[in-house]
């Protein structure tokens, strides 16, 4: 039989987005964003390791409006990939698989996360003596 | 060609003994960033925000220096390990997957390594 013309299971732009699916696929999404992210760490680490000018230099990169639309989203990612992977071990003790507990662990891991995510951008503002 | 089935023929070898080593990399990479993760942005939070003279400080602590060392030899294995998931999962053509996986491995190494001279340079003092 020819596998063309095959009846196909519905994809996914037939299923209405659930929770559940959504956290999986950003797990793995923001995994993915975070991997390119460490690039950022590295560029912090060897810009400090080059002296007090280019220091300088990457500060007024991460403290300018590029920087910061770029550091938002990659704190928030890796809050998130912390949160759910906690949520993912929890799995990998065989704990917490029925449904009602998958949906309420995943709306803990979204509050948690940008809770976290609002936290340290406050006290990186409170250290600046609450300038913007 | 062969008369046996595929499972015949894999059965009776015994176990490999290294098919959870994967999984246990990633899980144990995972478990130690938990902390390390925490301790890095809270600690930026203060740093980052302050001068040059600040995060030089900062990072010439031994604690501060090996838990950031720590970090990123955890960071970019984990890192490897999760591409190398999503290369297996995504990419069809094998010597494009195999490829991209040497590829991640290169970087990764090539990242942590650079991150952490530049940690030591700093704590050392140059």
């Amino acid at each position: 039989m020819g596998s063309s013309n095959r009846p196909l299971s519905p994809h996914l732009q037939i299923y209405k987005p659930q929770l559940t699916a959504v956290l999986s696929i950003a797990h793995r999404a923001s995994g993915i964003f975070l991997v390119i992210g460490t690039l950022l760490l590295v560029y912090w680490l060897t810009a400090l390791a080059q002296g007090p000018d280019s220091y300088a230099q990457a500060q007024a990169f991460l403290g300018s409006t590029l920087g910061r639309v770029i550091l938002f989203p990659w704190v928030l990612a890796l809050f998130y990939h912390l949160c759910n992977g906690i949520r993912h071990l929890f799995w990998d003790m065989g704990a917490g698989f029925e449904i009602s507990t998958v949906y309420a662990s995943g709306k803990i891991v979204v509050v948690t996360s940008i809770a976290l995510t609002l936290i340290a951008f406050g006290m990186a503002y409170a250290m600046r003596g609450g300038a913007l | 060609m062969s008369m046996r089935t595929p499972l015949a023929q894999v059965r009776g070898h015994g176990s490999a003994k290294s098919g959870a080593h994967h999984w246990w990399a990633q899980r144990l990479s995972a478990i130690a960033l938990i902390p390390l993760v925490l301790w890095l942005v809270a600690s930026l939070a203060a740093v980052a925000t302050g001068d040059y003279a600040t995060a030089v400080d900062w990072l010439r602590s031994p604690w501060n220096s090996a838990l950031l060392i720590l970090l990123i030899g955890a960071m970019f294995y984990h890192a490897q390990l999760g591409m190398q998931v999503v290369f297996e999962d995504y990419i069809s053509a094998y010597w494009l997957q195999v490829a991209s996986i040497i590829l991640v491995r290169f970087l990764a190494m090539l990242l942590s390594v650079v991150s952490i001279i530049a940690v030591l340079r700093v704590s050392w003092g140059s």
